[in-house]
């Protein structure tokens, strides 16, 4: 069955406000994704989709362990099972295997562990890759990895943040340390601001100092399509088709880590569905699949399962932040220091260092204070490796800035938007240079949160918050607030370079006029769910005048568009999108002199507009297509011109873009159980101009929901010994529809300066504010109970534990006891004890 | 994730499945709706060398009313359970239970007789069948026997029916003009009970004349809480009475500690829970 795009549209507009229209052109109207209808039927590339004459199929055999040491391992079993070809261990490929490369190492002395695909001697999580098996098919595969006979020496696991960092136990005992870098921002080095030490000093003598701990928990991506990879060795060269983010980083890094020829490696990322951050990475199984491929001469597809990728595709998050916040009695801000632990996990990914760095610069947020240090401390454990996940790095600070925020305001016995409003940039005072160096652009503040307030009803909630805590109602009613910034549109090379990453934020994108009059466009952007072929579309709509169904876009593939730096970091638009302008106004510029030649005109009384050159002042005038179809013949040129209007432009930004917003957020907390169920949830996003409001609406809910999640119900949990307990669904509790409710959205507008668009950038937005205006919601319905913390996710145990024990008088903190939902065949319970039978 | 390879059998008798459960022995396995046996398979927890479908056996399928009972074949989907007006009259708890399970996808595969079979504790068909104080009717080669519900669940994941048998059909005693309600305490919507309470209750003109409370997830199997349908016997319906009289709802229980919450804080959540129910089952 399909679905016509006319039903969709249909479909869309009955739900959906779609009152914008963007003032006539195709910017600012909120159109129908045209990409949507084969994404949503599946009738498309994805990589899993893909099936070549005589492929080969890889299963995995993975460490049960987080630490050991491989004594032995027997594929003699494996090996004859029935279709398979070949069974591959670490030994086997020790010297063509190489390194997973980290483009980012944050200080000169980093400590790293060389992470190889396949583990040789040693494992360092459970999940690690320890053989492979590639058979016929995938049932094959499968049934030879049981018979795969690995013997381990356990190790001692290196677990906890907090106590490897405490030194111990050494998750690599070859580094001799779990502390791989320690990097220090301090305002007053920088010459960006003042002391932090003595902010705090004077705020201890005079005014007021708050010290909390928060604990940002790991999370697992959790995208829609699981991980696939194919690669079809053809002569030399090799093609891989990866559901990737990044196809231009991989395959430069595929060239890099196998030491091959980059021209003889074409990557390709077919529709991808999802990622999250969690496809910004270079894995193991890619290379696996490429060195199986290569092995034996055959094309070689590898699928993860979905408890694969829960256990294997990198993790987000896992931090515990140390904050110390200086005020004076008015509740001005004076300074910030924050001391930051960071889980890498065993290895370190592709950016996994520079996480917590993309925060550093996020912790003052929208305020104005003068002092600020943070100092990160990256550490080893024996647990699956993290990297970057949807705001990588910003929501953690954006979480301890807001969470801190509504308790000075508590401290000071002020409204929590009033102490807010104290400290934030004034919209007047834009552009604005940051404690961290960084600067503000554009903003309004003040516009954004009197919206917000409107919308949410601010003051009837506070007044019903006020009747149920009277009444002593067992459902209290709390709110939350976060304002949030966030830098976006990475990034300035430059200032990449400054920070030791290891490429450039520009962003490449290139036109082809086709003789017919149609466009297409190649980005180095690369879509996995986010739209670009709609957006990018109708940019270029209005910038050549070309309707909206006559463009095409290309991405994805590094023999089609051989320069990109992919889709990450809410980049795409506001740098990507920017090349396209820059080369569609390209092809204008090339398609002139032929125009005022073939109007027997002089090119300076041309005029472009709605896809024509007209010769000012007359009625003349000639069309874009028209101009395509006569360069493309070549029979009437001017002289010296080439017979060509293709164009090509490459876009580095001069500065980061910053959208912000205001979220209020009401919950009712069931008192009796600690269950919470949001109430109501309002955002109002400044991300500058906006393309298309469908797409926009899109992102942000689907972003709000992501960091509710992080509040409320997400977390990845480790045993003792260092198994991931959350294997499945079943245990990794991820909300769907059915959870949440319908969020009131709305937006202010600031244009950013850094792109011709004005656009700043949707992609992180939603799930970096959501999760401190829900906390802080929580928080709010119980404080009256003595409460003012509970950990992430605010399970209904922990909420209702923190009022046990706030109602006894103590603090209380829990942690989920690490078991499954039972699975049979391995009870986690011993049957022989309490069951009478059914009855009692 | 791919099963280890099996024998694949779809007899459309009882008779050819009994045939060939005696055949086979431990080797095999039924399939019914397949919605928990499938993931065992799949993660290779269990692997029979024959998986015996009972999918084409049309007389194992539907509701019939035999006067005093309404007679549920066991492989009843949930969806079709739902739909059927007989039960949500004479047996609301199950109607309201069933609807609580998993997610529609499950709904229309999950059959009911596998889910008792099943016996997981987390599973929402056990407790109402418990309340209900329903029989279930295994066939074996030996012929039919009938199991009452309080016998039925003997350990976990272990019930009466034996080594070569099937659960055929479950007879309810109809519970007409009694009020039902099913009490589903999860984190997401789609999870497996963290703890839940089915109650069934008959009122008297503003008092509760009989009531039989079914826990989930309290223990290893569902279980009765006797307890608290003695105390609520006479009681009158309002939020107070209710809810001294269920205040001893997990006594003597010995539920889990998981993800989900820890044994103590179940035994909090079963008499609040408990009270919701009765509450909602006897229309307050
Ligand atoms: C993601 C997920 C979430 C779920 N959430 C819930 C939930 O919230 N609540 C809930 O109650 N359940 C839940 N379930 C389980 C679901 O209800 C299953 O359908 C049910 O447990 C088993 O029913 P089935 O017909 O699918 O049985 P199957 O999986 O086919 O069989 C289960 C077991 O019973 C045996 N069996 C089946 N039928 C018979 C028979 N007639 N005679 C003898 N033996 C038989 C099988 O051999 C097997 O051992 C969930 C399942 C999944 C996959």
């Amino acid at each position: 069955m399909s679905i016509s795009p006319e039903a969709v549209a249909e479909e869309i507009e009955d739900r959906v406000d779609v009152d914008d229209t963007g003032g006539g052109g195709e910017v600012g109207r909120a159109r129908v994704r045209k990409e949507d209808q084969r994404l949503i039927t599946g009738r498309t590339r994805w990589t899993d989709n893909i099936v070549l004459p005589g492929m080969l199929h890889i299963v995995t055999v993975r460490s049960p362990f987080a630490h050991a040491r491989i004594t032995a391992i027997d594929t003699t079993e494996a090996k004859a099972s029935p279709g398979v070809m070949d069974v591959i261990t670490g030994a086997d490929v020790k010297d063509e295997q190489g390194a997973l490369p980290c483009a980012w190492p944050i200080t000169a002395d980093q400590k790293s562990q060389p992470h190889p695909a396949i583990a040789v001697d040693r494992v360092a999580f459970a999940g690690e890759v320890v053989a492979v098996v590639v058979a016929r098919t995938v049932a094959q595969a499968r049934d030879a990895a049981e018979l795969v006979d690995v013997d381990y020496d356990e190790l001692p696991a290196v677990l906890d943040l907090r106590t490897a960092a405490a030194g111990g136990d050494l998750a690599h005992p070859d580094l001799g340390t779990n502390v791989s870098a320690t990097w220090v921002f301090d305002s007053k080095e920088a010459g960006t601001g003042d002391d932090v030490d003595a902010a705090i000093e004077t705020a201890r003598a005079e005014g007021i100092v708050l010290e909390r701990e928060y604990r940002q928990q790991r999370l697992i991506p959790s995208f829609m399509e699981p991980r696939s990879v194919v690669v079809d060795p053809t002569g030399e060269q090799m093609t891989m088709w990866s559901s990737t983010q990044v196809p231009h980083i991989l395959r430069l890094m595929l060239a890099l880590t196998l030491d091959v020829s980059e021209s003889k490696v074409r990557v390709i990322a077919p529709d991808v569905g999802g990622g999250f951050g969690g496809k910004l990475q270079v894995t193991p199984e890619e290379i696996i699949t490429f060195l199986a491929a290569r092995r034996t001469g055959r094309p070689v597809k590898w699928t993860e399962t979905r408890s694969e990728s829960l256990l294997s595709a990198h993790h987000g998050r896992d931090q515990w932040q140390k904050l110390t916040l200086a005020a004076t009695k008015d509740g001005t801000v004076t300074g910030l220091k924050v001391d930051l632990l960071a889980d890498m996990g065993a290895y370190l990914g592709l950016v996994t260092p520079g996480v917590p760095i993309l925060g550093a610069f996020m912790y003052n947020a929208i305020y104005k204070f003068p002092a600020y240090r943070f100092t990160c401390e990256n550490i080893f454990t024996n647990k699956t490796w993290t990297d970057a996940y949807r705001g990588a790095g910003r929501p953690e600070a954006t979480f301890a800035i807001e969470r801190l925020m509504t308790e000075l305001a508590v401290e000071l016995g002020v409204d929590p938007l009033e102490i807010r409003e104290k400290n934030w940039i004034k919209h007047e005072e834009f552009p604005f240079a940051s404690v961290c160096g960084l600067e503000y652009d554009s903003g309004n503040y003040e516009a954004a949160t009197a919206r917000a307030k409107e919308l949410f009803d601010y003051d009837g909630l506070r007044a019903e918050q006020k009747r149920r805590r009277e009444s002593g109602d067992t459902v209290q009613l709390g709110l939350g607030i976060s304002t949030f910034t966030e830098m976006c549109g990475l990034a300035p090379s430059r200032v990449l370079g400054s920070l030791s990453y290891g490429a450039g934020g520009w962003e490449n994108a290139s036109v082809r006029m086709l003789p017919t009059g149609k466009v297409e466009v190649v980005t180095g952007s690369s879509a996995h769910g986010q739209g670009h072929e709609t957006a990018w579309s109708q940019i270029v709509a209005d910038e050549l005048g070309i309707p909206f169904e006559d463009i095409e876009i290309l991405h994805g593939d590094t023999q089609v568009s051989a320069r990109g730096m992919d889709t990450y970091g809410s980049r795409s638009l506001v740098v990507g999108g920017q090349a396209v302008i820059m080369a569609s106004r390209k092809v204008v510029e090339k398609a002139k002199p032929i125009a005022a030649h073939l109007l027997e005109a002089a090119v300076e009384d041309l005029e472009f507009s709605a896809g024509s050159f007209t010769v000012r002042g007359t009625g003349k005038g000639i069309s874009l297509g028209e101009v395509s179809l006569a360069t493309f013949a070549g029979h009437n040129l001017p002289d010296g011109i080439e017979p060509n209007l293709d164009s090509d432009a490459t876009f580095d930004p001069s500065n980061f873009s910053f959208p912000h917003g205001t979220h209020l957020c009401a919950v009712e907390v069931d008192t009796e159980t600690g269950q919470v169920r949001m109430r109501d949830y309002v955002a109002v996003d400044d991300i500058g101009n906006v393309v298309n409001p469908l797409i926009v609406e899109g992102q942000v809910h689907g972003g709000l929901l992501q960091g509710i999640a992080q509040a409320l119900w997400e977390e990845a949990v480790h045993d003792e010994s260092g198994t991931l307990v959350t294997g499945s669904f079943v245990d990794y509790t991820l909300p769907t529809a059915a959870d949440t409710i319908s969020f009131t959205t709305d937006r202010t507008v600031s244009p950013a300066t850094s792109n011709d668009l004005g656009a700043k950038g949707v992609g992180e937005a939603g799930c970096i504010a959501s999760t401190p205006a829900v906390v802080n919601a929580v928080i709010d319905a119980v404080r009256h109970f003595g409460v003012d913390d509970i950990v992430m996710p605010c399970t209904p145990e922990r909420v209702w534990s923190a009022i046990q024990s706030a109602r006894a008088g103590g603090t209380s903190e829990t942690t989920p006891e690490a078991q499954p939902h039972f699975v049979e065949g391995e009870p986690n319970q011993d049957p022989g004890t309490g069951a009478e039978g059914g009855t009692r | 994730m791919i099963p280890a390879a099996f024998d694949y059998l779809a007899p459309t008798s009882v008779e050819d499945a009994l045939a060939a459960l005696a055949e086979h022995g431990d080797e095999a396995k039924v399939l019914g709706g397949g919605q928990s046996l499938l993931p065992v398979l799949r993660m290779r927890l269990g692997d029979p060398s024959v998986v015996v479908d009972l999918g084409r056996i049309d007389a194992l399928r539907g509701i019939t009313d035999d006067g005093d009972h309404l007679v549920i074949g066991a492989m009843t989907a949930y969806v079709d359970l739902i739909a059927s007006e007989a039960v949500r009259e004479h047996a609301t708890v199950l109607t309201k239970a069933v609807e609580e399970v998993a997610d529609p996808q499950i709904r229309h595969r999950g059959t009911v007789g596998g889910a008792l079979v099943h016996a997981d504790p987390a599973g929402d068909v056990a407790a109402p069948i418990l309340a209900l104080e329903a029989q279930l009717v295994i066939t074996g080669p030996g012929g039919e026997r009938t199991v009452p519900a309080s016998d039925f669940f003997t350990g976990l994941f272990e019930t009466a029916v034996g080594d070569g048998e099937l659960l055929t059909s479950i007879r309810i005693p109809k519970h007409t003009g009694w009020g039902g309600h099913y009490e589903k305490f999860v984190r997401v919507v789609h999870q497996w009970s963290i703890v839940a309470v089915a109650a069934t209750v008959r009122t008297e003109g503003g008092t509760i004349a009989e009531a039989r409370i079914g826990l989930t997830n309290m223990g290893l199997t569902a279980l009765r809480a006797r307890s608290v349908e003695q105390a609520l016997v006479g009681c009158e319906v309002s939020e107070a009475a209710i809810g001294a009289a269920c205040a001893s709802a997990a006594d003597g229980t010995e539920p889990p500690s998981d993800l989900n919450g820890s044994a103590d804080y179940r035994r909090a959540l079963a008499p609040v829970l408990t009270r919701r129910a009765v509450l909602a089952a006897a229309g307050g």
